[in-house]
């Protein structure tokens, strides 16, 4: 199931695709009309669920409904957008108009339909690549919805960049309990926290995120988040002690599990391992990702995964100041973290 | 396998800078026209510089021709029809501008579209007729006789009669996503193309299902024989024949399997007189097949990207073909 794509397919030749999620009135329809009108020289088209609601001129703004459809491919969690496979498609066909894709999910959407999307239609993967998925969180109301809206749970844990928005409407206290019930979920998102979704739109743009060769940010990301200078400085100071000043929360059942091992693994184990755990837990992991040293092999592979859906390859040779060490990271739901443990544990050489 | 012995007609060959990517290949009586994913259509007369006409606000999304007109559906959410003087006439407008992403042209001349879930008929008296599938319209596809209309959706087909405001329309339900559909020629059969690779089919006079599978991607182009004896598809790295004579069509039977090749099959045109096909690859290669024995003659060198575009005249005597990256061409094989 681990697709090792081809070297022919050039990822730059790909129009990357950012997904917007977010739940309801946290604010996405606020950075999409922030992204769309700060100059960057850049032509996006954007599909969008309510029509009207963006206040810009734009004649490749498409309106979608979200059509979830299963696969039969034998893969039970299988399901794609068939709406965004139809519109992708649609303005494949006029290539060489615009420079990216955004997509705007409904704040009550699951991303992984989005993402596998992506995995599934080789179609839209030739054309096309994932570049990150976007959430934006409200600083106010993150909190309750992660406990009765598990919408907000999986937009969070499916991140890559987490904007935390709405700052100046709660107390710094109240904006590090957020953050540290984010960190709970998801401690491997970019954490930004904004005013009107204001940040640097390289922030939330061509990231990159589901790029073989970046999968670089497998560590926690603790250090980053703020881009309110003041909080910057204080956060900073805090670092040393407690993370930044970071409650540690345990969320009851999602959760990220992080492996690492300096042994070589055994490619001919590690691939039967991987491929059977996502098969029978892949409807709990909702995202993957992992840098692997095999045993006599010069070169790292790296792999990512949405639930059942996994893609690899060989990315290049093991620099001679590198440290060859395998790590892989889950985030999911109820994950059998000492079954997982073992398993990978086995894997070695 | 196309070899350095295969036979060539690449001299014939006149060579066309389309612009954008081509996406559709007809002939309005003997003028090739290649539609463009942009906007226009390109009517490649005589052997002069080809004539661009746009037809469209924005990108042609589907399109459809019965030798007289070439009917588009745009993503400015219009429908229009062009005919080979190069006029073109507004056939329908969208109230929400939603993109047109289906288009057919019956028998008689009436004309059909979907925006969404909504599939709209316009006869060629009269007021135009609605129908909402039960989700987005996947294709679209007219009866050989008759004022019948096949919709393509999530989990099945639904037959409308459009003329026949109290007859309630017929579904044909098979799990998974329709993204195509074609009657066969003697109407017996309807197949349809999905978001797997796989074709599904049902035999019209029972509904018993047709499974079509193997394929190694979804399946993009699909055309009958002349004789509507057989049905050519793409998705594979061959070209895929599925035998649809005798009573059972291709029920318990294999596919023929012609004119192999290293790429996947991207588009087919059948002969309009002859046992022949035209195949188009993903690496731009096209090759004429004869279907009797899979004797190959090479109509376009592989390179480039993947070939988009297929057709040929009414007498079979010429073969336009294009390319995703905006190559095009017209063989003379007369």
């Amino acid at each position: 199931m681990i697709d090792q794509s081809t070297a022919d397919e050039s990822s730059a030749d790909k129009i990357p695709v950012t997904v917007l999620t977010g739940y309801l009135g946290a604010g996405k329809t606020t950075l999409l009309n922030r992204i769309l009108s700060e100059p960057h020289g850049q032509k996006y088209a954007v599909i969008v669920n309510e029509f009207g609601e963006i206040g810009i001129d734009n004649d490749l703004i498409v309106g979608a409904d979200e059509e979830i459809f299963e696969m039969n491919n034998g893969c039970i969690c299988c399901t794609v957008r068939g709406d965004l496979i139809r519109i992708i498609e649609g303005l494949m066909r006029r290539k060489g108009k615009f420079d990216a894709i955004i997509v705007e999910t409904t704040g009550l959407a699951d991303p992984a339909p989005v993402a596998q999307t992506f995995f599934v239609d080789e179609e839209i993967g030739r054309k096309a690549k994932l570049d990150a998925v976007v959430t934006v969180a409200d600083a106010k109301w993150l909190k309750d919805r992660l406990r009765d809206a598990p919408e907000a749970k999986n937009q969070i844990a499916f991140a890559d960049v987490i904007l935390i928005n709405k700052t100046d409407l709660v107390s710094d206290a109240d904006l590090l309990e957020v953050e540290a019930r984010i960190r709970a979920i998801n401690p491997y998102a970019r954490l930004h926290h904004t005013q009107r979704c204001a940040v640097p739109l390289a922030e939330v743009l061509h990231r990159n995120a589901f790029d073989l060769d970046r999968i670089l940010d497998i560590e926690p990301q603790f250090l980053q988040a703020g881009d309110d200078h003041h909080h910057h400085h204080e956060h900073g100071h805090h670092h040393e002690h407690d993370h930044g000043g970071l409650k540690h929360y345990h969320d009851e059942d999602m959760q990220s599990l992080s492996l690492k091992t300096e042994k070589a693994l055994d490619p001919d184990k590690f691939f039967p391992w991987i491929q059977n755990l996502v098969a029978q837990e892949g409807k709990n992991i909702l995202r993957s990702k992992g840098i692997l040293a095999f045993k006599d092999d010069p070169q790292r592979f790296a792999f990512q995964g949405v639930h059942m859906m996994l893609d690899g390859d060989h990315q290049r040779d093991w620099r001679d100041s590198e440290k060859r060490e395998s790590r892989i990271v889950f985030i999911g739901r109820e994950l059998p973290e000492s079954m997982i443990r073992k398993g990978f544990e086995e894997c070695v050489a | 396998m196309a070899t350095t012995e295969t036979p060539s007609v690449t001299d014939r060959a006149r060579l066309i800078a389309a612009g954008a990517p081509v996406v559709g290949a007809y002939f309005l009586k003997h003028t090739p026209v290649f539609v463009l994913g942009d906007e226009a259509l390109l009517f490649a007369v005589g052997d002069g510089e080809p004539k661009r006409v746009a037809v469209h606000g924005g990108g042609i999304l589907a399109a459809a021709c019965d030798g007289e007109r070439i009917v588009t559906g745009g993503d400015d959410g219009k429908v229009a029809a062009t005919t080979a003087d190069t006029t073109t006439a507004v056939v329908a407008a969208d109230p929400k501008h939603r993109w047109i992403d289906h288009v057919a042209i019956a028998p008689d001349g009436a004309v059909a579209w979907s925006a969404g879930k909504d599939a709209l008929v316009q006869p060629r008296k009269g007021e135009p007729r609605k129908l909402e599938a039960p989700s987005t319209v996947g294709g679209l596809a007219f009866a050989p006789k008759g004022l019948r209309l096949a919709i393509a959706h999530y989990h099945g087909v639904t037959l409308w009669f459009p003329n026949a405001v109290e007859a309630a329309p017929e579904r044909l339900e098979w799990k998974g996503s329709h993204i195509d559909v074609t009657f066969s020629p003697d109407g017996r059969y309807l197949v349809t193309a999905m978001q797997e690779p796989t074709l599904h089919g049902w035999r019209l006079v029972d509904s018993k299902h047709m499974r079509m599978s193997g394929y190694s991607a979804k399946v993009r182009s699909m055309a009958w024989t002349f004789d509507g004896k057989a049905l050519a598809t793409s998705g594979s790295p061959q070209l895929i024949v599925w035998p649809f004579a005798g009573k059972e069509g291709p029920m318990g039977k294999q596919p023929r399997m012609l004119a192999p090749a290293e790429h996947r099959v991207s588009m087919v045109a059948c002969h309009p007189a002859k046992e022949v096909t035209a195949v188009g690859y993903e690496d731009g290669l096209v090759l004429l097949v004869r279907m009797a024995d899979g004797a190959e003659v090479l109509a376009r060198r592989p390179g480039g990207s993947p070939v988009s575009a297929l057709a040929w005249d009414a007498d079979g005597t010429t073969l336009a073909f294009g390319t995703e990256d905006g190559e095009a061409g017209v063989v003379n094989l007369s």
